[in-house]
């Protein structure tokens, strides 16, 4: 337990203005029987799958419907056109083949803008789930974790779902593309820890219009999803290059086609990922510091 | 007592007939209302036009390069850029509408309680429906005519039907705003949004916007024909593309129709709902 406590998100060391007196200690867990227990994080990670258990419903239509309709339209009926004109631009490769890694890349991170902006968010304004966390022993970094890791468990479930559908529309062309579900869910939490941690202190949700329509509107069309970036000019091409979706996309789609990328490219492409999940992850523990300790 | 009954009458005299003129400009009003509301946040309202920007943009960049000319209307070839132009429009004019109609009229029936405060005025639930629907529709027309100059600009107008695309444009948004806002009326919580999603991204996708209806199979082409974006992309295309026919009448009406039924019981639902 002391273990748990002096970890590096500690609140401030300053008494809090209302002399309140230190957190309750935390009861151990499981109730009744020994062994360490599980960090916080995960029980604020609890209460969000107490939540899914409830709606899951509705949101297993759209994770599974959605990108078939995407595979179908612009995968086969798009591919007609494409693959009629030419795909010598494309690496020879049908179209289909050319965006499906893409569109599992571009849905990870769909999925993760949409976890990390209005939940966040609401769960300070609206609904108040990070208000009432508060008020037990979990602290801002806990809460923050625990939402991190549903906001993962979501990223991987649809990504596993499209994973899934290009194999079985045939438009992978390597065992490699396994690997492109971890790969697509490392790209969405490139997206989801950064997001969230500027979520948390927005004070109007007319900021999230901003997010979609200039952040992810052009990523979503401009990182070598629909067509390779070397149709751009010159200095867009530079512009997408720097963008996370376009290196997700890249090792999206170097894994399912098994080509196009070495090793020391494919973990140039984790690595830039990495660093921004990682950057975004230390960024939330201190921005939910910042507002959720008042 | 009695005076406490009387004041239950309904008004006569003077009051009655300022209800009556307040009935006939009352979805005025409702307009009135959202417009100062979104002086605060006229950023978000501009910055709608970016949309369909970047949209014609990346095909006019990236997907028209790889896909060349396609069959259009009257089966002449057309680059793929003028054929997916008109496609976007419809399609930037149903999402409008449809955002407008569900997302932000649920948030002011069940959070921002609005509706409430409104019908505590001499207005009635069927201008609370045309008043939203108003609002929807001159939003999509401002849109419309933006998404139509950046076509023009673009070299993508060849015809001078084209000056009818921003009131098709919302035609189509009058059908969706109708369509989406008596769905909201049988909504009951955030996630019911995820099957307004369900509904409009298949539109989104086969209504033959981005490919001509001839890549599918038969069945198919005839269940796309029936949806009523795909009516909207094909009297858009036509028109911009100058290929004009008697059928666009009937392809209006159908929108239409659709238009008015939606707007009819969606007055009716949202009675139902507020307990008017």
């Amino acid at each position: 337990m002391a273990a748990v406590l002096s970890r590096g998100d500690d609140p401030p060391q300053t008494p809090p203005a209302h002399g309140g007196t230190a957190r309750p200690p935390v009861p151990p867990w499981p109730p009744a029987s020994g062994g360490s227990p599980p960090p916080l994080s995960a029980r604020a990670f609890g209460c969000w799958l107490t939540v899914y258990r409830r709606i899951w419903r509705s949101s297993i239509w759209s994770s599974v419907l959605g990108p078939l309709f995407y595979l179908g339209a612009m995968g086969l009926g798009l591919g007609t056109l494409v693959d009629r004109h030419g795909t010598a631009s494309l690496g020879g490769v049908s179209y289909l083949a050319f965006v499906a890694p893409a569109i599992l890349a571009v849905s990870a991170m769909n999925t993760a803008m949409g976890e990390a902006s209005y939940p966040v968010f609401g769960s300070v304004k609206w609904n108040k789930i990070y208000i009432a966390a508060q008020a037990s022993p979990l602290r801002p970094g806990d809460i923050f974790r625990g939402h991190l890791m549903f906001m993962t468990m979501r990223i991987a479930m649809n990504a596993a779902v499209v994973t899934m559908f290009m194999w079985a529309f045939g438009a992978t062309r390597s065992a490699w593309a396994v690997l492109a579900w971890p790969a697509a869910t490392l790209t969405g939490l490139a997206f989801a820890a950064p997001v969230a941690a500027w979520a948390v202190t927005v004070t109007s949700e007319n900021s999230f219009a901003y997010l979609f329509r200039f952040g992810m509107m052009p990523l979503m069309l401009f990182s070598g999803t629909f067509f390779p970036v070397s149709q751009l000019p010159g200095w867009l091409r530079l512009l997408a290059y720097a963008t996370p979706l376009w290196h997700g996309v890249a090792l999206c789609r170097a894994l399912s086609l098994g080509s196009g990328l070495g090793l020391l490219g494919a973990l140039g492409h984790v690595a830039y990922l990495a660093a921004l999940a990682a950057a975004g992850i230390w960024a939330g523990a201190r921005t939910y510091r910042r507002r959720l300790y008042v | 007592m009695s005076s406490v009954s009387l004041r239950m009458l309904p008004p006569t005299g003077r009051l009655a007939r300022m209800r009556r003129v307040g009935s006939d400009v009352g979805s005025l009003r409702l307009i009135e209302r959202h417009a100062r509301a979104y002086r605060h946040a006229w950023l978000v309202f501009a910055s709608g036009v970016f949309e369909p920007l970047f949209y014609l943009l990346s095909v006019g960049l990236g997907l028209g390069v790889l896909v060349g000319r396609v069959p259009g209307p009257g089966g002449h070839l057309i680059p793929y850029r003028e054929f997916v132009a008109p496609g976007l429009l419809a399609v930037s004019s149903m999402n409008g509408a449809m955002y407008d109609s569900t997302f932000n009229i649920f948030f002011r029936l069940k959070y921002a309680k609005l509706y409430d405060a409104v019908l505590a005025t001499p207005m009635r639930p069927a201008q609370v429906a045309l008043g939203e629907i108003g609002w929807a529709l001159l939003r999509g027309t401002i849109y419309a005519a933006a998404f139509t100059l950046v076509m023009l600009a673009m070299g993508l107008v060849h015809s001078p039907w084209a000056v009818l695309a921003v009131p098709v444009a919302v035609l189509i948004g009058f059908a969706f705003a109708a369509l989406g806002m008596t769905g909201t009326t049988y909504m009951k919580s955030w996630q019911d949004f995820d099957y307004v999603i369900l509904a409009s991204m298949p539109l989104f996708l086969f209504s033959a916007t981005f490919y001509p209806l001839g890549v599918y199979p038969r069945v198919v082409q005839v269940i796309v024909e029936c949806t009523p974006l795909y009516q909207g992309v094909v009297l858009l295309r036509d028109l911009v593309v100058g290929v004009v026919g008697p059928d666009l009448l009937w392809r209006a009406a159908y929108l239409a129709v659709l238009g008015l039924v939606g707007l009819y019981v969606s007055g009716r639902r949202l009675a139902r709902l507020l307990l008017v």
